[in-house]
């Protein structure tokens, strides 16, 4: 473990504070999400909070035996955040397995919270990514709190994938589809539930970073990064590269830049080592969507760059104050 | 059997098993154990040139220069490996096919050539060829239980035998589930083997 030099300073801060105002944050997306898709939305942020609960309460008691650490609402975390990351149509034992993946193998099995190399709520993501595709690709356009048809439709990157597949253009498929940069902004795009609305993420991003509870450097340099680099591309060719705008506010780009790949565990512990690390981020993420197979390249791009993390720490370590 | 020549069988299996314990030919571990059979056919082929392999290089050993006794077994497994292709190529084309580039790979895996340095080149014939089995049947057992757990998980099926219908949890076909899989079955097999 690494600690930082003198001076330490005491503070009432406890991971339980910390972690409560990231459920704070988080409650404007849970809420957006629930008032768009309704109730079912509701009943896969319920199944995936409660299955993280129960899953650390069982491994601490019965498999570690050791008191439980459920208390420290880190677990509460990792289940809001994966429900965020599913489809709503996600049928409730998928996203147990989910939970289980995320809290037992990438959380618990590392040796608990603090202990963990990857984001728990994205190797759950990504582990029912790869498990059940036709579920987890399975999108729905948001209907309203009392909408009963869901209409299924694939999200803004897939179907700009697929149309540049079949010789579409940029341009072309926009105005096809009708996307508009307010209605991404604030809403009615399909998608995961937390990348519903754009402005409720950030409402959350502005509070924590008003409570001091996270660094903005992280997200800033992914949000830097994608629009500089997406730039190039599309002055370059607007018929097969996006906009930077239309990258940053689809897929879970926001989403992610702002609560994942912030979390404490799985990130720098400097500015600089937290720069580079959303470089990185923000650089994986837009290769993923221009070259790779999968229209999204968010989860993926975090938990490579997850990996690096002790390689950034020890490259840039605090200085220590005096004379060594 | 005495006691030594029945210890020096059956340390394969839990005391030295070279999946769980020795950590030894992880590449073939992990490529082939996507079902039940595929683990055990290439445990089986593997134990097939480990046998033949001790034995030959423990007959040898003595009269082999120290400077090139692992070419020299190299080339002795390499035959054993050849006769086991061609063999497998004709009676079982489809698992031959299905085996495909590992089947060759046996040459260099690190199970064959360590036990001919650590075992066969020390030890007599008949001792040698009971610590090829013994290792060669610890490995067999360690692949077919692999892959039966990632048979059973990914493609809902034990053997070939299917009990759900559509798929299971596809991770575990591919490479990721390999490591998972081994890495808990790891935990299990030290955490029955402290008990014992």
């Amino acid at each position: 473990m690494l600690v930082s030099p003198n001076p330490h300073l005491h503070s009432k801060t406890t991971t339980a504070v910390l972690m409560r105002d990231v459920v704070i944050a988080l409650l404007p997306a849970v809420i957006v999400s629930v008032v768009f898709y309704g109730w079912k939305e509701l009943l896969v942020l319920a199944v995936s909070v409660l299955s993280c609960v129960l899953v650390e309460y069982l491994i601490t008691r019965y498999c570690l035996k050791k008191a439980s650490t459920i208390g420290d609402w880190s677990a509460i975390v990792t289940g809001i955040l994966l429900a965020l990351n599913l489809p709503t149509t996600t049928p409730w034992w998928v996203v147990f397995i989910g939970a289980l993946v995320a809290i037992g193998v990438a959380k618990m099995t590392f040796g608990g919270l603090g202990q963990n190399v990857f984001n728990p709520a994205l190797v759950g993501r990504v582990f029912l990514l790869i498990s059940f595709p036709t579920y987890m690709t399975h999108w729905e356009i948001p209907q309203g709190l009392f909408g009963v048809d869901a209409i299924s439709g694939a999200t803004p990157l897939g179907v700009i994938k697929e149309g540049l597949m079949q010789g579409a253009s940029v341009p072309e498929l926009m105005a096809q589809h009708g996307y508009s940069y307010s209605q991404m902004l604030f809403a009615n795009i399909g998608g995961s539930a937390g990348e519903a609305c754009a402005i409720a993420i950030l409402v959350g991003f502005i509070y924590l970073v008003a409570r001091k509870v996270i660094k903005p450097w992280i997200t800033l340099s992914i949000l830097g990064t994608v629009a500089a680099v997406s730039c190039i591309f599309w002055l370059a060719n607007p018929a097969q590269f996006t906009d930077p705008l239309f990258n940053l506010l689809t897929g879970g780009l926001l989403l992610g830049s702002c609560f994942m790949a912030t979390d404490y565990v799985t990130s720098p512990m400097t500015t600089k080592g937290g720069i580079i690390f959303g470089i990185g981020i923000g650089f994986i993420t837009l290769m993923i969507r221009y070259f790779g197979s999968y229209p999204e390249g968010m989860s993926f791009a975090i938990l490579i760059m997850n990996s690096t993390v002790p390689l950034l720490n020890n490259w840039f370590h605090q200085k220590k104050y005096g004379r060594a | 059997m005495s006691k030594r020549k029945l210890n020096i069988f059956t340390k394969g299996f839990f005391k030295e098993n070279p999946t769980f314990v020795l950590l030894l030919g992880l590449c073939p571990t992990l490529a082939t154990t996507t079902s039940a059979i595929n683990g055990m056919s290439m445990g089986l082929a593997t134990l097939f040139v480990l046998v033949l392999s001790n034995i030959v290089i423990s007959a040898i050993a003595p009269l082999v220069p120290d400077k090139v006794h692992i070419p020299v077994y190299i080339v002795v497994i390499a035959t054993f490996v050849t006769i086991l292709q061609f063999a497998m190529q004709a009676y079982t084309p489809d698992m031959y096919k299905t085996l495909g580039l590992f089947i060759p790979l046996i040459v260099v895996n690190c199970i064959v050539l360590g036990r001919a340095e650590a075992f066969a080149s020390k030890n007599g014939i008949v001792d040698s060829a009971l610590d090829g089995l013994g290792i060669g049947f610890g490995f067999t057992m360690s692949l077919t239980v692999l892959g039966l757990v990632r048979e059973i998980l990914g493609s809902g099926s034990a053997f070939g035998w299917k009990f759900i219908s559509g798929d299971g949890l596809l991770v575990f076909v591919m490479a990721p589930g390999a490591f998972l899989a081994l890495g808990y079955l790891m935990v299990l097999f030290n955490k029955i083997a402290k008990k014992n």
